[in-house]
């Protein structure tokens, strides 16, 4: 175990390196909050590609089409295709007229107190939702690597997470994370080809053995490549395949409101570097997506179930650790475990990133002060102040949840929560003239609010399977359309806002032109 | 790199035809490119829930239609994405035309 460790703490230390060397760099608001708008595009669209590849792409899906098959595969088409969303629909307006996060482009023509109040809650909500599930992966791996226990692995990361936030700010996040997606290609491609030779180099041994997988001679064959495994009529019951439709929904609506993943288009210089790199990222998303198909189904074929167990059930965050164990020995397993942690380290810590600067430029400069900085500097201090308290929220649930709780299924629902809260407002306010303060909370309020309650009366929520109020487990079908709805009639049942509206000409021109938008810090 | 974003006058800009033709132009591939991609996307969970005898039909050895539409999407994203691109540098040129000629 001491070369897994040694690699393991060696990868640690380089990120570290990182961090202080951009803590040097770290000069005003502009740097810690927007690494000084000097990202290039395949920069970013590699740092893009890092956040979105996290604990729950790699362990998460990985786990659920080991042990869901084709259904666990909808993961990985929905979450590369969200990103036409973001392409088409929210980068470009997003880097144009904004500034630091996602409220900045809300607020433009809308009034900015209540706007970026309810902005900034449903910024922390999604944020602790998606950390919650890499702080379960962290500690899966960290159990299974060095024997820690949960609760110690959790914090330890949290830890290790406010040191990169604090000091290093974005540029240290996004090296961190160009750095981690090489990292994660490699590891993922070596993987894929160790199935690969595993079933010798046949794709068609490959997809024979998936038609009849038996986990290694242990359970009678199963066609995982057939749909309806999770979400079929036998298993699911009648509300599955809406069910299934309705996490689809979710994942291809939920990319283009994440907060952490907006944040990174204030990064880059101008809008055409923004678009090039979402292009970077689907490039890389994709490919490493298409490569899930020989880890995930491909574990199933290899792998007993005994070999992912954790208290007595398969635990599927650990498919992938285990899978690279089993297939290449020690080293192999301590580089794919090291790169997944550094993986968790880096997304937590865009993750705590995007939460903290939401709050001190949206909340604390914006809303208590009206806008001014008290003193120079105030900002990015309360910024590092939040970055504490968001990680002791998520350290805290996490350890509540506890390990086996599949981290794709927890980033599923954080997708939901952000396609229901933030996707109909951002579309709302960059097309529609008439739109309005009203409508823009109002939709904030009812997408956030119904998407957590009816994930709390879900068969995963307060009253378990049998008590459920709502059959679906992802609610975004029913919440995605609520907060559509409610940013509608929030605007058309108050009165029309003369100056909203007069500055939509001003938004609009600078959303298509990048005129008058934030510059890039010179060197 | 040096207009002054206060002194601009955004109204005027905003009303040029040939702004008001990018826009357009913009809009019609935007609309139609979420049409498409939603529809290409969403009739996958919809197959897969609904007719799923249809779906687990093998056609390329033991790979069936499910697999086969699923990867299809890649290549779907990945073609509307490269067109959006080659569009997009054409707007970006015409949107320079509309601030110059307003200079």
């Amino acid at each position: 175990m001491s070369i897994a460790l040694t690699m393991f703490v060696g990868f640690v230390a380089l990120t570290l390196l990182i961090t202080f060397w951009a803590a040097r760099k770290n000069t005003g608001a502009s740097a810690y909050f927007a690494a000084g708008r000097s990202i290039t595009g395949w920069q970013n669209g590699l740092a893009v590609a890092g956040d979105y590849m996290s604990a729950a792409s790699f362990l998460g899906i990985s786990g659920a089409i080991c042990l869901s098959g084709y259904d666990g595969f909808m993961y990985s088409v929905g979450f590369l295709v969200a990103y036409i969303t973001v392409l088409l629909i929210v980068a470009e307006p997003l880097r144009n007229a904004g500034k630091y996060t996602m409220a900045d482009l809300l607020a433009y023509r809308l009034s900015p107190r209540p706007v970026r109040a309810m902005a900034s809650l449903s910024t922390l909500t999604v944020s602790t939702f998606y950390m919650i599930a890499q702080m379960v992966g962290a500690g899966v791996i960290i159990e299974k690597l060095i024997g820690a226990s949960f609760h110690t692995a959790v914090i330890g990361v949290g830890a290790l997470m406010l040191v990169y936030v604090v000091f290093g700010g974005m540029l240290a996040t996004t090296w961190v994370q160009i750095i981690k997606a090489i990292l994660l290609m490699i590891g993922a491609f070596m993987l894929s080809v160790l199935v690969l030779k595993h079933h010798g180099y046949s794709l068609g041994a490959f997809f024979d053995s998936v038609s009849a997988a038996t986990y290694n001679n242990t359970e009678a064959p199963k066609n995982l490549l057939e749909p309806g495994l999770k979400y079929g009529l036998a298993v699911a019951g009648p509300w599955g395949s809406l069910d299934f439709i309705s996490l689809s929904l979710a994942l291809v609506l939920g990319t283009a409101g994440l907060p952490h993943i907006l944040v990174r288009f204030y990064t880059v210089p101008d809008a055409k570097t923004a678009r090039s790199s979402v292009v970077w990222a689907m490039a890389i998303i994709g490919i490493f997506y298409i490569l899930t198909t020989f880890f995930g189904f491909g574990a199933a074929t290899i792998l007993e179930k005994a070999q992912i167990l954790s208290d007595g059930k398969p635990n599927p965050n650990m498919v992938a650790p285990a899978l690279a164990q089993h297939l290449g020995g020690e080293l192999f397993f301590a580089f794919i475990s090291a790169v997944a942690f550094a993986t968790i380290l880096a997304v937590v810590a865009g993750l705590t990133m995007s939460a903290s600067a939401s709050f001190a430029h949206d909340f604390y400069t914006n809303v208590i002060h009206h806008g001014r900085e008290q003193q120079p500097g105030a900002e990015v201090r309360v910024a590092r102040i939040t970055a504490f308290v968001v990680g002791a929220v998520s350290i805290s649930i996490a350890i509540y949840l506890g390990p086996s709780v599949n981290a794709a299924f927890l980033v599923g629902l954080a997708f939901a929560v952000a396609a229901s809260a933030n996707l109909p407002v951002i579309v709302l306010s960059v097309f529609w003239k008439r739109f309005n303060t009203a409508g823009a909370v109002s939709g904030l309020v009812f997408g956030l609010g119904s998407s957590i309650l009816l994930i709390l009366l879900s068969p995963n929520g307060l009253f378990g399977k049998a008590g459920a109020l709502f059959p679906l487990e992802n609610p975004g079908i029913i919440s995605i359309p609520i907060g559509f709805l409610a940013a509608w009639l929030g605007t058309i049942l108050t009165a029309r806002d003369p100056s909203a509206e007069a500055k939509f000409a001003e938004l609009t021109v600078r959303a298509h032109t990048g005129l008058g938008a934030e510059k890039a810090v010179s060197h | 790199m040096s207009e002054k974003p206060s002194t601009v006058d955004w109204a005027a800009l905003e009303a040029q035809p040939a702004f008001r033709a990018l826009l357009a132009r913009k809009a019609r591939f935007i609309v139609g490119a979420t049409l498409f991609f939603m529809s290409y996307y969403l009739a996958l969970p919809v197959l897969v829930g609904y007719f799923p005898d249809l779906m687990k039909k093998q056609v390329l050895g033991k790979v069936n239609l499910a697999y086969l539409f699923a990867l299809s999407q890649f290549v779907m994203a990945w073609t509307v994405a490269f067109l959006y691109v080659r569009k997009a540098s054409r707007w970006d040129k015409e949107a320079a035309d509309v601030i110059k000629g307003h200079h």
